[in-house]
């Protein structure tokens, strides 16, 4: 590494730390309905859905209320884009006249945006024509990151109401998110990215002579637009099958910084917007400090294994799977930030990284997507620690649990931990089932532990709604679309239900006074605890299947053997 | 729940118009505008033919050009991809020990020479455009020699070589690095002079 390359990385982490209070403070501003810079802009606009839709933003419901709404409106979306797919062949916008979807890869590629995973099992250039990318993909982009974001606003309802069962309106929340956070970002973004070589046009792709005299057929399409939702709202589906990597997506080292930020830059400002809604910013900053903690060990490591040498090809720093202009450090960054948060997004082959370094994406985003996570999911997620490290603590004191003044109770565990066992019941079973049958391994693209290793990170992508892949297992056979498809929900509506119930229950709870028997939740004792918690949960639920991939192969390659 | 129901699909159908519809047509229009150019995929146009774009490398294997890096789709974005090998993958560790043989012969050059490792490695999207400084001025000598090109033009060489090098960009973010066909095409008017 060369000092250029560590001003990179501290940069990118000192931004995130100044303009975290800035767009947090404006998010919280959005919610409480105060007045805000976007309100003259898009108000007007906000308005009209009420009207068009007959809401009344201010009628309040319960949890149930809350998250059956929000059940409806994701079906509603999956069916518009499985639907759409099916007859890509059949509907407009369509100029290199690609055909219809199986229904297996529909199904999966719906379910895949519905739940801001953004799993791609197809090479968006191949397979999807405009219309299905812009009228199908790109709203999910932006409505799947704004459910995020309500249900963690509902969430925080939760924890700072008391006695009521009144957990927000779903419907103004999903508006105010889209409107004045995701849309107005993405406009400003997407100009940007255009700026710097990201292709936004509806022409049909381009043929030329190469100079060498070959053939080379040049896609085009409205990839910034698309782009700019993709990186900012977690959701990682890119416009091209090799996502950030290609050209046409992230053309220069300055579209890459920002493109890495925006993955990022809300998720962590949430942490803001909790502490301010709770009413405390220390509260806010220890959960920020938290994530930020566990981002630095991670990059750390990938950053030391990336620039180690690799014994079986001989020297330094492998540029398999990168690109010239990025490097190793701007795609470990990426690697690391793209796990961190379930954004899924890349701009280098994560399947040829080195072991420790593909180890520590896996880890990411098996720890459940929380450090920083996805836009409101990774909040949520870490609510889910926040419950279990309390009642742990609770336990080795002797006293009831409690956080923010609100007792926590069986029910609040118990949810905790079904929210909790969802994901690895995918990442575990999934992958034992996919390692031991025929149609499971026929789709490897390498030998040995890097075979498991590839169907391990499968799981744990969907499962976590990352969407990011070790992508030389062709994971668009009917058995992936599938088992895939069928973890993507379960990772997303398997937590966000019980998180919902948690809030409920909470908001229903009256506040108890801080007193000196009051375990505190704002200070380095509990961020430590937490962190414990996080990495026990994760250390023990997965460290077998990791010694069977990673650790292994890394200390294969380290004896120079290969497979 | 019939209620909840009709209130989905409106709100999905308006921010379907919404972010589906005028939110990519607003950005489209902006950036014809404002950047026609860029936002058309950087096309080089020369005598109304257009030869490529400035963003996505071509396959250069041939002795008059500078090569490009290795790619596992042969620079055909059709679609675009790497090769997803491993770190212990004896496939790719062939293909390394092949790379750099034939790089070391193609270019007649030292066996002991440290060879780049973009030049030994194939590139994320397949459609990489650039290599490192290093890696074209190690092809000098033998397109000099392919060319029949005398000193002067050699120096010419170097010259664009200096020039068309992008350091990290606002010195300080991203690498060295060099567009090889923006450096061929270079090389190509060299020769018609």
């Amino acid at each position: 590494m060369t000092t250029l390359d560590i001003i990179q990385v501290l940069l990118f982490i000192a931004l995130l730390i100044g303009l975290t209070p800035v767009l947090g403070k404006y998010m919280y501003k959005v919610f409480t309905g105060e007045k805000h810079i976007m309100l003259p802009v898009f108000g007007w606009l906000e308005k009209l859905i009420y009207k068009f839709v007959r809401v009344n933003p201010d009628n309040e419901t319960n949890w149930k209320s809350y998250t059956f709404g929000l059940l409806l409106f994701n079906m509603v979306g999956f069916l518009f884009v499985f639907l759409i797919q099916l007859f890509q062949a059949q509907l407009p916008l369509n100029p290199s006249n690609l055909a219809n979807v199986s229904w297996h890869s529909a199904f999966n590629t719906a379910v895949s945006f519905m739940t801001n995973t953004n799993w791609q099992g197809y090479g968006g250039e191949i397979t999807l024509s405009y219309f299905v990318q812009m009228i199908g993909l790109a709203v999910q982009n932006f409505v799947s990151a704004a459910t995020g974001i309500a249900v963690i606003i509902a969430v925080l309802r939760g924890i700072s109401r008391k006695n009521t069962d009144k957990l927000g309106n779903f419907w103004s929340d999903l508006t105010r998110s889209t409107l004045y956070i995701l849309l107005p970002l993405s406009i400003l973004f997407a100009v940007v990215l255009v700026g710097q070589g990201v292709v936004q046009n509806f022409n049909s792709y381009e043929t030329v002579q190469t100079l060498q005299g070959g053939e080379q057929v040049l896609p085009m399409g409205p990839a910034a637009s698309q782009i700019a939702i993709k990186q900012l709202g977690t959701n990682g589906g890119g416009f091209f099958n090799t996502n950030s990597a290609h050209p046409f997506e992230n053309p220069t080292p300055f579209s890459n910084f920002l493109e890495m930020f925006a993955i990022l830059i809300i998720s962590a400002s949430l942490t803001y917007t909790y502490g301010k809604m709770v009413g405390s910013t220390r509260q806010g900053w220890t959960i920020f400090s938290v994530m930020m903690m566990l981002f630095v060990t991670g990059l750390t490591i990938s950053l030391y294994s990336e620039y180690s040498t690799n014994p079986v090809f001989g020297h330094l720093s492998s540029m398999e799977g990168k690109e010239t202009r990025f490097g190793i450090t701007n795609s470990v960054i990426w690697s690391t930030s793209t796990t961190a948060a379930s954004n899924g997004s890349v701009n280098a082959m994560h399947d040829s990284l080195s072991p420790l370094a593909g180890m520590m994406a896996i880890i990411n985003i098996m720890l459940g997507e929380i450090i920083f996570g996805g836009v409101g999911a990774g909040l949520y997620g870490m609510f889910v620690f926040v419950i279990l490290t309390v009642f742990i603590a609770g336990l080795m004191v002797g006293r009831t649990p409690e956080y923010m003044g609100k007792k926590v109770g069986a029910f609040e565990v118990q949810m905790a931990i079904i929210a909790n066992l969802s994901t690895s019941f995918v990442i575990l079973i999934f992958t034992a089932w996919a390692a031991v049958s025929s149609y499971g391994l026929t789709s490897l693209n390498n030998a040995g532990p890097h075979g498991f290793s590839e169907i391990l990170y499968a799981f744990s992508s969907a499962a976590g709604n990352n969407g990011s892949a070790f992508a030389g297992l062709n994971a668009n056979t009917l058995f992936y679309n599938l088992t895939l498809g069928i973890g993507m929900l379960i990772g997303r509506f398997g937590v966000i239900i019980p998180v919902l119930a948690i809030a409920g229950s909470l908001a229903g709870k009256n506040i108890t006074p801080n007193s000196a028997g009051t375990f505190r939740t704002d200070t380095w004792l509990f961020a430590g605890l937490l962190i414990a918690v996080i990495l026990i949960v994760g250390g023990l639920t997965y460290f077998p299947a990791l010694s069977l991939g990673p650790i292994i192969e890394h200390l294969l390659m380290n004896s120079g053997i290969t497979f | 729940m019939k209620t909840q129901l009709i209130i989905s699909i409106k709100i999905f159908a308006f921010f379907t118009v919404l972010c589906g519809i005028a939110y990519p047509l607003l950005i489209t229009g902006i950036a014809q505008l404002v950047f026609p150019e860029k936002a058309n995929g950087s096309l080089i146009i020369q005598e109304n033919k257009v030869i490529g774009s400035e963003l996505i490398g071509q396959k250069f294997d041939s002795i008059i050009y500078f090569s490009s890096r290795p790619s596992a789709t042969e620079y055909n974005p059709m679609p675009s991809g790497g090769s997803n090998l491993g770190p212990t993958s004896s496939k790719l560790k062939q293909l390394v020990v092949d790379r750099r043989a034939q790089f070391v012969e193609f270019n007649q050059l030292s066996r002991s020479e440290n060879v780049p490792s973009e030049m030994l490695y194939a590139s994320a999207s397949g459609l990489d455009p650039h290599i490192s400084p290093k890696a074209a001025l190690l092809q000098v000598e033998r397109i000099v020699k392919a060319r029949n090109f005398d000193n002067n033009q050699k120096q010419q060489i170097m010259k664009s070589i200096s020039e068309l090098s992008e350091a990290p960009q606002f010195s300080f973010l991203g690498e060295n690095r060099i567009n090889v066909l923006v450096l061929n095409l270079e090389l190509d008017k060299l020769d018609n002079n």
